[in-house]
């Protein structure tokens, strides 16, 4: 557990100290907000279509954002052999796997909590259930990011990783983005958190279908 | 000993012809007229109903073997996983695309759409996809030892997709039918009444468990006979 936070902090120093995958991922999932709200532009004023169209357009570009930061997560360990060292220090290799799930996922969080205020804007909205929305959001990325990471390792070593990386993770997390919008849906048109308790339901167990399949198999994605 | 083996291959061939033919027959001259819940008399289009299930079943055995199999894989490295992998997810891909295609064409007849976004719809069509990707993963690895090993991960990954698919319906509303058990939502299936029905379904049941079967077993002979040419092209080099 220790060393696989030791590597989320070495993941985040690093990261933090560039900035490059943050502001890309935040440029990018503004850039498709704006454009989203720019194409919307004369339904903004009716408040009934916007709220079915907007957590959608919500989570497109959470998506899209995090398969960029995804994709990067263990490529940039390839550079100098870094993927070689970190699997000879580690004496179990799924602490890498927590390791990168956490640094990911803290980096996801960061972006959507920037990204929300601006989406509010973007789109006119007053949400009540502000708090019922972190959860979803929280719960529907770790989903996707525990997804992610061990596409992400298994793609690593193969050539168009780039393009397959979306290709396979995007069917894969449909279980966790279908209750995801329509939780976020039903929060944006005045529910709150006992309207959505259903779709928590269902997130939190596919939550850990996925977390406990990706830590069995994380190893034989990454050995060679 | 190679045509003692491809004797019971052909054999099992000609058993799902029949079975294939009996089955169909069974749906379109030995049935009842149908009445649906209310007791109103439902249109011929319910007849793909008793294809259209065992088909769907079929396909989710399909993807379960690609599971058991990749775990076995992963545990024993032994390439005779692997091909049973493959194959079940070749034919299990023709089987979920079934399902969609049978399934949009009820929809048309009764909804009067082919295909609306609901989640058993989409559920069934992410299954499809989830595999889709399963042999793009396969394509673009070259080395054979490690795109047998990815795509075991994979296939166990994509299962989980599997149940969604099929709790979904009891899960949310829906307006998909639901024909057997209860929903959570109080609804319960409508039920098949009367033995004439439960023997139709059956015997579709049957009829498709062993196209699948055939199929399945044409696939892997061709997947082994690949293997040894493979092995042979090796050898000259």
């Amino acid at each position: 557990m220790i060393q696989s936070l030791r590597i989320a902090l070495k993941d985040l120093k690093s990261e933090f100290r560039t900035k490059q995958m943050l502001n890309s991922m935040l440029v990018f999932s503004l850039i498709v907000i704006v454009i989203f709200s720019i194409s919307f532009g004369n339904l903004l004023n009716r408040s009934q279509i916007i709220g079915q169209l907007a957590p959608g357009v919500l989570w497109i570009s959470f998506t899209f954002a995090g398969t960029l930061g995804l994709s990067r997560s263990f490529a940039a360990e390839l550079e100098n052999g870094c993927l070689d060292g970190l699997k000879l220090c580690s004496f179990n290799w799924n602490s890498i796997y927590i390791g990168k799930m956490l640094s990911s996922t803290i980096l996801m969080i960061t972006i959507e909590l920037i990204i929300i205020p601006l989406f509010i804007v973007f789109f006119n909205f007053n949400i009540q259930g502000i708090h019922g929305l972190f959860i979803i959001l929280v719960l529907g990325t770790i989903g996707y990011i525990s997804v992610g990471t061990l596409l992400s390792a298994l793609t690593v070593n193969i050539r168009t990783r780039e393009i397959l990386l979306p290709v396979l993770l995007l069917p894969l997390i449909i279980p966790i983005l279908l209750p995801a919008v329509l939780a976020t849906g039903k929060l944006f048109s005045g529910g709150n958190i006992t309207d959505v308790f259903q779709e928590i339901r269902l997130l939190i167990v596919y939550d850990i279908i996925f977390f406990v399949i990706a830590q069995l198999v994380f190893e034989y994605a990454i050995q060679d | 000993m190679l045509s003692s083996e491809s004797k019971k291959v052909n054999l099992l061939a000609v058993l799902t012809t029949i079975a294939i033919i009996v089955a169909t027959g069974m749906i379109f001259f030995y049935l009842p007229q149908m009445t649906g819940g209310s007791s109103e008399v439902l249109g011929e289009s319910f007849k793909i109903f008793y294809i259209h299930l065992p088909i769907a079943f079929t396909s989710y055995l399909a993807f379960f073997i690609v599971f058991v199999a990749g775990i076995m894989y992963l545990r024993s490295s032994n390439k005779k996983w692997d091909i049973l992998a493959r194959s079940s997810a070749e034919v299990g891909i023709g089987f979920a695309f079934l399902v969609i295609a049978t399934g949009s064409i009820w929809a048309k007849a009764v909804w009067g759409w082919y295909w609306i976004w609901e989640p058993r719809l989409t559920t069934s069509l992410v299954l499809l996809l989830v595999y889709l990707a399963y042999f793009m993963v396969r394509q673009s690895i070259d080395e054979p030892e490690t795109r047998a090993r990815l795509s075991s991960i994979f296939g166990i990954v994509g299962f989980a997709a599997v149940p969604l698919s099929f709790l979904s319906v009891r899960l949310w509303r829906s307006v998909h039918p639901l024909m057997f058990g209860e929903s959570i939502y109080g609804g319960s299936g409508g039920g098949l009444e009367g033995p004439s029905l439960i023997l139709t379904l059956l015997v579709n049941f049957i009829a498709f468990f062993m196209l699948f079967a055939t199929l399945f077993v044409y696939k892997i002979q061709n997947e082994e006979l690949k293997e040894q040419v493979n092995d042979l092209k090796q050898s000259m080099e």
